[in-house]
């Protein structure tokens, strides 16, 4: 479970982006393609060369979607009720594959944060991803 | 409730391990030529259609993939990211504690990262790793031992490897920012996934 902290750690850390979602998110998800091949089985219409449109577009959504949970910490079921919906009905992208994004996000936050991203804030973004996932796989069945 | 890191059967090879692929090509010597033996074809021993070589089923390792991880590695302080991987193997997993309560103060991440027992098992851990590292090819044979132990002696579920594992690459990407690539990282997930299957192997 988020503690009060967990959510202040997050809203930091989000604010440390500074405009950088999409930057973070095509980031994010061109590890994931590259270190977890199978997820690019979603994607088969995507042009998955490096810096395409499309990755980068897709990228720009998802962190969009994540930073809008964030500002949401309080209710996230119904902060991403819609995309909840999605996944379930139309995407249904098997759950496992949120563990390997949370995974990418997490080293890319890594890797712009340094040291700032510490043990707390690690533990918080985890939390955070799991918890995400948790919402979006909540329909499924 | 959040969502456990429970092991879910994915289309990508057994739960835990690697797909094996073969070195060079197919090594299924014979099955290439045909499953039918015909009359006269008989130079194919068909017992030899049924046993794949060794090489089959080991891990392939490419020669950029062995650079990448020797070049991190060779920039790794062995003993401050086995304290901070184990450490942090704690505090973001916190059950994990389990396996170290005589490890003394574990109550905070403050007490977790300044836990001296805690630094000395992270160095420990890594430097196991680094002999992974030196032996790419035969990491079955360099963590035979390491996991018979792991399962007979100290009782880990093998999903903490793959945890652990995890938070490693978390520390180099932290430690090495814009140089830990998406090249780098995808050979490193790929040897900490190799890692733990191999300290898997031997559970009975």
């Amino acid at each position: 479970m988020l503690t009060g902290e967990d959510k202040k750690l997050l809203q930091q850390t989000w604010g440390k982006l500074g405009g950088a979602e999409e930057e973070v998110g095509a980031d994010a998800l061109w590890r994931m393609f590259h270190s977890y091949p199978p997820t690019k089985t979603y994607f088969p219409h995507f042009d998955m060369s490096q810096g395409s449109d499309q990755v980068r577009g897709h990228g720009k959504k998802v962190m969009a979607a994540l930073s809008n949970a964030v500002k949401n910490l309080d209710n996230l079921s119904q902060a991403l009720s819609e995309l909840s919906n999605l996944h379930a009905y139309n995407l249904r992208v098997d759950p496992v594959n949120f563990k390997f994004l949370s995974q990418c996000l997490q080293v890319t936050l890594a890797t712009r944060l340094g040291k700032e991203y510490s043990p707390e804030v690690h533990s918080a973004v985890d939390k955070f991803m799991s918890a995400v996932a948790s919402v979006l796989a909540e329909k499924y069945r | 409730m959040t969502t456990p890191h429970c092991r879910v059967t994915t289309a990508w090879g057994p739960p835990g391990g690697p797909v094996p692929v073969p070195a060079n090509g197919p090594r299924w010597a014979g099955l290439a030529q045909g499953i039918k033996p015909g009359p006269g074809s008989g130079s194919a021993q068909p017992r030899a259609l049924l046993q794949p070589s060794r090489a089959a089923t080991m891990v392939h390792w490419s020669a950029e993939e062995k650079q990448l991880i020797a070049s991190v590695w060779g920039r790794v302080s062995v003993e401050e990211c086995g304290a901070e991987a184990l450490a942090r193997l704690l505090i973001v997993y916190p059950w994990t504690q389990r396996f170290f309560s005589d490890f003394g103060n574990l109550s905070s991440p403050t007490a977790i990262v300044g836990n001296p027992k805690v630094r000395a098992h992270g160095k420990k851990v890594l430097t196991s790793f680094g002999e992974a590292i030196k032996n790419l090819d035969n990491l079955k044979g360099t963590y035979s031992k390491l996991s018979e132990l792991h399962c007979d002696k100290l009782h880990v579920d093998p999903e903490n490897f793959r945890l652990l594992g995890d938070i490693l690459v978390v520390v180099l990407a932290a430690h090495f920012g814009k140089d830990f690539t998406p090249d780098c990282q995808a050979a490193w997930q790929k040897l900490v996934r190799v890692v733990a299957h191999a300290l898997a192997r031997k559970y009975h």
